[in-house]
């Protein structure tokens, strides 16, 4: 067997920008060997030890761990230390990569983001447990296996910022809160230990910074090296929400409550009516340019011609039977 | 090759506010020899909004359609990217979780159905990919597209979360999962749902392709549209879905296609709205997966629903 390293020449376009010093953000391409077990961390210290000692980023723990090395690579937000080149190489079919940092808006130098945002919306949330607990106690609080469960792994969240930056509600809502703000509420929302489920409730139920904001386009899903799931994670808050009866009456509780109507009523969604029942007899005018536009094209259905699924029957009777929440 | 033959699930978008969906759908697949039956029985899948609210009866409904294709010993395809997705949701959490699925046959039993798990649940892009073939589909081409480019939108709901729909939408004789024999076969990336990963996605480029018409490279590509918060967050979504069109639209796209009907009705029908919020003007033809397909192999724009698209296609 040939002991002769098999390396691959790539390039890699690099962000580059001083908050302190620099008008504009500039690239700066090197060209290096690169093997085929070496990470996207390797090749940002190459980077630093071989070519400019200026070049700066985030690095600790080089074990996937404490979430401070992400970047994003051609768009794929990776971190870093865990982060393959080879097979970036291979998804991007292309020996040109890009590196940026997660958040172009935010960098203070090279690949160093200011994460304040990041954090200061965690803070809202309560990210700790909050319980009575005797400080002296004779015997340790248990948790059953199956409540420890509960929490769905959502106290994997290193929290690196992946899917934060990857979120596009993030991108142009500043008030929203972000799936790993949101991972972090239902972890302790989950704890049996925790006592302060309402508390977050209240802040996450709100529109504008809440769950309702989400556009499920499951990008954090996508970009969470834990596999935390941040979305399933905000789908079980929606779910908490109207659990405990704290589901407000607006536009987006309506609009998920109005599919079970429309389901008993057609199988079918009426889409119509979905939309008038979620805005209101007075919030639904203002779709009417687009209403209008649909109806010369044939895209709306009347209420009378409303198709309706065969065996409609048997989807009442699941309505009826399998129903567990109230609205 | 065997005839292809699969039960298709329409969701109700195609039966509603876009007829066009359904109609060239049905010519493409008459045109190429894919025999669909349509599951009437079907309601709707929840669009990723009742589970919001009640996430077990989500189950049970999707969990029913499901029943209507297996009952046919059919496989299922789908026209909705988010049809698609929480109809495999469902197929997933159904087939890896055994309480779960008695749970719910409990609840189907009520009406004499038992769901299975033996029908796999495709959309119907990856049925043309990997099924019918892309050879094959350039044959059928007799008006070649060489004169347009063409912006894939692809829709979230088709590529992510991608290690599911890998696991299913894998071509039938694949099998699930991928195991240590692809991994040699493919080190490093799985070739699957036609080699699709999320932040490099090329099955519609393919089909385009095939088509002989030019894919636009644009980084919006595999970005969201920002349907779901349409009536909740009309701003985000207003934003989402500009900035996608523009991108495309600076380019030189010609023309966008998406398989998912749901980003057709932002797209197409919201160019508008969209325009005041992005402060400049914006027209781009929105055309459907199938509908671009059956251009190419000469359909009559008729029979392909041209006249129901909003922004007018007038290249046609």
């Amino acid at each position: 067997m040939s002991s002769e390293r098999i390396t691959k020449k790539l390039t890699f376009k690099t962000f580059r920008f001083n908050a302190e010093t620099d008008f504009l953000p500039y690239f700066k391409t090197y060209e290096m060997e690169v093997g085929k077990d070496e990470l996207v961390l390797d090749i940002l210290n190459r980077i630093k030890w071989e070519f400019d000692g200026s070049f700066s980023y985030r690095r600790s723990c080089r074990h996937g761990i404490c979430g401070s090395c992400s970047i994003k690579v051609n768009g794929k937000p990776v971190l870093s230390c865990k982060q393959n080149v080879w097979e970036l190489v291979d998804i991007f079919e292309t020996d040109t990569l890009l590196l940026e940092p997660q958040s172009k808006k935010r960098v203070v130098k090279d690949m160093i983001i200011d994460k304040k945002d990041f954090w200061s919306k965690h803070d809202k949330l309560k990210p700790y447990l909050v319980a009575e607990i005797d400080e002296h106690p004779k015997e340790e609080i248990k948790v059953s296996p199956h409540d420890a469960e509960q929490l769905l792994e959502a106290d994997y969240c290193i929290q690196c910022g992946n899917c934060y930056y990857a979120c596009p509600a993030v991108e142009v809502n500043e008030e929203y809160f972000g799936p790993a703000q949101f991972a972090k509420a239902y972890r302790f929302n989950a704890d049996v230990r925790d006592t302060a489920k309402r508390d977050r409730l209240e802040k996450v139920r709100e529109m504008g910074p809440g769950v309702w904001d989400c556009v499920k386009c499951f990008e954090c899903a996508e970009a969470c090296p834990k596999d935390v799931d941040p979305i399933g994670k905000i789908t079980k808050l929606h779910n908490q929400i109207f659990e405990e009866g704290m589901a407000q009456d607006n536009v987006a509780t309506r609009h998920a409550v109005g599919f079970k109507h429309s389901i008993l009523k057609h199988g079918l969604l009426d889409e119509g009516e979905l939309v008038r029942y979620s805005e209101g007899n007075i919030g639904v005018m203002k779709h009417m340019p687009e209403a209008i536009a649909m109806f010369k094209k044939g895209k709306i259905v009347m209420p009378w011609n409303m198709p309706k699924s065969k065996n409609l029957d048997e989807i009442k009777t699941l309505v009826k039977s399998s129903s567990k929440v109230k609205f | 090759m065997a005839e292809l033959k699969y039960a298709l699930y329409t969701g109700c978008t195609a039966r509603e506010s876009t007829p066009e969906l359904l109609m060239s759908t049905l010519a493409v697949a008459k045109k190429l020899g894919i025999e669909l039956v349509l599951l009437d029985e079907a309601s709707c899948c929840g669009a990723s909004h009742l589970q919001d609210f009640d996430d077990f009866l989500s189950l049970v409904l999707n969990a029913r359609n499901i029943c209507y294709a297996e009952k046919q010993n059919l496989n299922m395809v789908t026209i909705c990217n988010t049809c698609q997705l929480n109809t495999v949701m469902t197929k997933e959490r159904l087939d890896t979780d055994e309480n779960l699925k008695s749970q719910v046959n409990e609840k189907l039993a009520e009406v004499g159905l038992e769901y299975k798990g033996t029908s796999s649940v495709r959309h119907f892009l990856y049925a043309i990919i990997d099924d019918y073939g892309l050879d094959k589909l350039a044959e059928q081409v007799v008006k070649p597209l060489d004169d347009f480019n063409i912006a894939a939108f692809y829709g979230c709901h088709n590529i992510r979360p991608s290690h599911l729909h890998r696991k299913h939408n894998a071509p039938q004789d694949i099998g699930e999962g991928g195991g240590e024999e692809a991994f040699e076969k493919e080190p490093l990336m799985s070739k699957y749902n036609g080699g699709e990963d999320p932040y490099n996605p090329s099955s519609l480029d393919r089909i385009i392709d095939a088509l002989k018409g030019k894919s636009v490279d644009y980084e919006s590509k595999n970005k969201c549209c920002g349907f779901h918060a349409d009536l909740q967050a009309p701003h985000t979504a207003h934003k989402l879905t500009g900035t996608a069109l523009l991108d495309a639209i600076d380019n030189d796209a010609d023309m966008m296609v998406t398989p998912c009907p749901l980003c057709h009705l932002n797209m197409d029908v919201k160019q508008n709205a969209v325009a005041k919020e992005m402060g400049r003007d914006i027209k781009l033809p929105i055309l459907h997966l199938p509908q671009l397909i059956g251009l190419a192999l000469g359909i009559d724009p008729k029979e392909l629903g041209l006249q129901h698209n909003v922004s007018e296609p007038e290249f046609v």
